[in-house]
């Protein structure tokens, strides 16, 4: 990693510890920061309500956005540079569009609890990938096959989530529309861990993994030439951006633009020299964590589903992305 | 520089998901020159380049590498003796010189030997044979098709292998450009390197090759040092060109004159 990578990495992340500690102040029960920061310590100084709403209310969900943002991050950027293409992320070529349908199929027709509704969305976005992967599999793997046929499989089973909300009573459409436009909210130790442990096992092996992505780049004949084992190396790093991408949704929701909008904007702050792997987890960290005490500070005492505010401010992002891409005249 | 890579075919035959490109095609590539592959579009060139380079897998018959089936020997053991430069490569968007060139050192390293100072001396010695090293910092889309091509040279380069399979290097270039990659080419080989090319020129492939590997539909027609080899009836036989030969004047080679239609008529 050179300097400026560093630098933003270490930027980004004082941003997402700040935006946590704010977190933990903010709230029906306001605290200043010191008792906070007693409580974090373990002190004795705290009381049993405030150590209740810093440790089981608001770290969860806090530390959550951390970490869902740390593995949307990475996923993104992964995605993108196997695919070569930085349009593509996993919310685009169709693994949360899995997640999705399972996640409404369980809370509409089966009125699944929060538990079994993040292992369904959870296995969805694996069987998606899995046939992502399949369909676009001829020859090997191009990432133009991979984004078109993941595009196609999200129209699919988007149609599928539709039908779904249309046939559900007005309680549980309202449940399945929240999940799918993505929350922290009151979300627990148990739905949160399953992340923090995801992203601490599976960022060393990205990086791991990673080494061969410079070759990659240049071209599959190339990255041949250059004694990688194309088609291994490729399947390994799109498992691990899965396996990332799914645990995330599990936990959070298909939360939009995360995955697409980190990388990007790391690239664009480390000026492209490196992969930006760690910068962009780090990124993610800071702008869902930024993104999550808006939406739940900036129409206090209501709140927004996060979802809600990503997409606000990620679709323009997209459209300027597209427009730029188009002006340069390619896309990838 | 490293010992003479032997690489050789026997019997070979190539093809894409049934195709069959090539057939039963024998050639050995001779240690220490420059040897040209040439033929008309879609004869075969680039697929036989590809099965040389093990980016392709034989339908029949062997590639051997130093006496070894080419393809049981490790992708990376392939990539420490041969160095590719594929048709259409691609550079990652912004990317500088100096870091793509970097980039070819890929098969030195390892998970825990990130860089060395040998991939540094490598990378500068690379850029300055190539003749690139003032442009190290300059992004590559800002480069002229010339120079871009001598990165791209400098990138196998800087693998350090003795051998280089390079498809097509001087297509879509102008005169200018053309002449300096293959007075690159020249240098590298005189510098020790064995060097095999697809060209589409065959003057140019007659000046500064010593060997012609000709084919057509797949097939190897002839395979010789150009004055011993190109001719008339050799001509007509790959391209299917009424052509007269005569000695080139400068350099002594064979100079192909192809005749235009209104004169064959006459």
């Amino acid at each position: 990693m050179d300097r400026r990578a560093v630098a933003v990495t270490v930027a980004a992340l004082l941003v997402a510890l700040t935006a946590l500690l704010v977190s933990l102040t903010r709230g029906d029960y306001p605290m200043p920061l010191s008792d906070v920061l007693t409580v974090l310590a373990g002190g004795d100084g705290a009381t049993r309500r405030s150590a209740y709403v810093v440790l089981d209310l608001r770290l969860p969900r806090a530390l959550g956005a951390i970490a869902v943002g740390t593995a949307f991050g990475l996923s993104g950027a992964i995605v993108q540079r196997v695919v070569r293409n930085p349009l593509a992320s996993p919310d685009i070529i169709g693994i949360n569009a899995g997640a999705a349908a399972v996640a409404v199929f369980l809370i509409v027709v089966l009125a699944a609890g929060p538990q079994t509704v993040a292992f369904g969305a959870l296995a969805g976005a694996a069987a998606t990938a899995a046939a992502i992967y399949l369909l676009s599999r001829r020859r090997g793997v191009t990432g133009y096959r991979l984004v078109l046929v993941g595009i196609g499989v999200t129209a699919m089973l988007t149609s599928v989530t539709a039908y779904l909300l249309n046939t559900a009573n007005i309680y549980t459409a309202e449940q399945a529309s929240i999940w799918l436009t993505g929350s922290l909210a009151g979300r627990s130790w148990s739905q949160v861990l399953p992340v923090v442990i995801a992203v601490v096992v599976l960022l060393p092996v990205a990086l791991r993994l990673a080494a061969p992505l410079r070759a990659l780049e240049l071209g599959d004949d190339l990255a041949l030439a250059l004694g990688v084992r194309v088609e291994r190396a490729r399947a390994a790093l799109l498992l691990t951006a899965v396996a990332l991408a799914a645990v995330a949704t599990a936990a959070a929701g298909p939360i939009a633009f995360v995955a697409l909008a980190a990388p990007q904007i790391a690239r664009r702050l480390v000026r492209e020299r490196g992969l930006a792997l760690v910068s962009s987890a780090a990124v993610g960290a800071a702008l869902l964590s930024l993104a999550d005490l808006a939406a739940r500070r900036v129409l206090a005492p209501a709140e927004l589903p996060v979802g809600v505010l990503t997409t606000v401010l990620g679709a323009p992002f997209l459209v300027w992305l597209l427009a730029r891409a188009n002006r340069i005249g390619r896309t990838g | 520089m490293t010992r003479m890579t032997d690489l050789r075919a026997a019997g070979l035959g190539l093809g894409y998901e049934g195709r069959t490109v090539v057939t039963g095609l024998d050639l050995a590539v001779a240690p220490g020159r420059i040897t040209a592959i040439v033929g008309p579009n879609a004869c075969g060139k680039s697929t036989l380049l590809r099965g040389l380079a093990r980016l392709l897998r034989p339908a029949a018959g062997t590639v051997l590498l130093d006496g070894a089936d080419i393809h049981r020997l490790s992708t990376r053991e392939v990539a420490a003796r041969i160095g590719v430069l594929p048709q259409q490569p691609i550079a990652p968007d912004g990317i500088s010189v100096g870091d793509l060139v970097a980039r070819g050192r890929h098969p030195h390293q390892r998970w825990l030997r990130q860089w060395s100072a040998d991939d540094e001396k490598a990378v500068a010695a690379a850029l300055a044979a190539t003749g690139v090293a003032d442009l190290e910092h300059r992004p590559v889309d800002e480069l002229s098709g010339g120079q871009r091509q001598r990165v791209w040279i400098a990138l196998v380069l800087a693998q350090e292998t003795g051998l280089l399979l390079l498809d097509e290097p001087t297509t879509f270039l102008d005169l200018a450009h053309q002449l300096e990659v293959l007075d690159l080419l020249a240098d590298l080989n005189t510098a020790g390197r064995t060097v095999v090319a697809v060209l589409h020129d065959l003057n140019m492939a007659c000046r500064y090759a010593h060997e012609i590997v000709a084919m057509r539909d797949g097939a190897l027609l002839a395979q010789g040092p150009p004055a011993e080899i190109v001719d008339a009836a050799l001509v007509d036989k790959v391209f299917g060109v009424r052509a007269r030969v005569i000695t080139d004047p400068t350099t002594g080679t064979p100079l192909v004159l192809p005749e235009p239609r209104s004169r064959r008529r006459s």
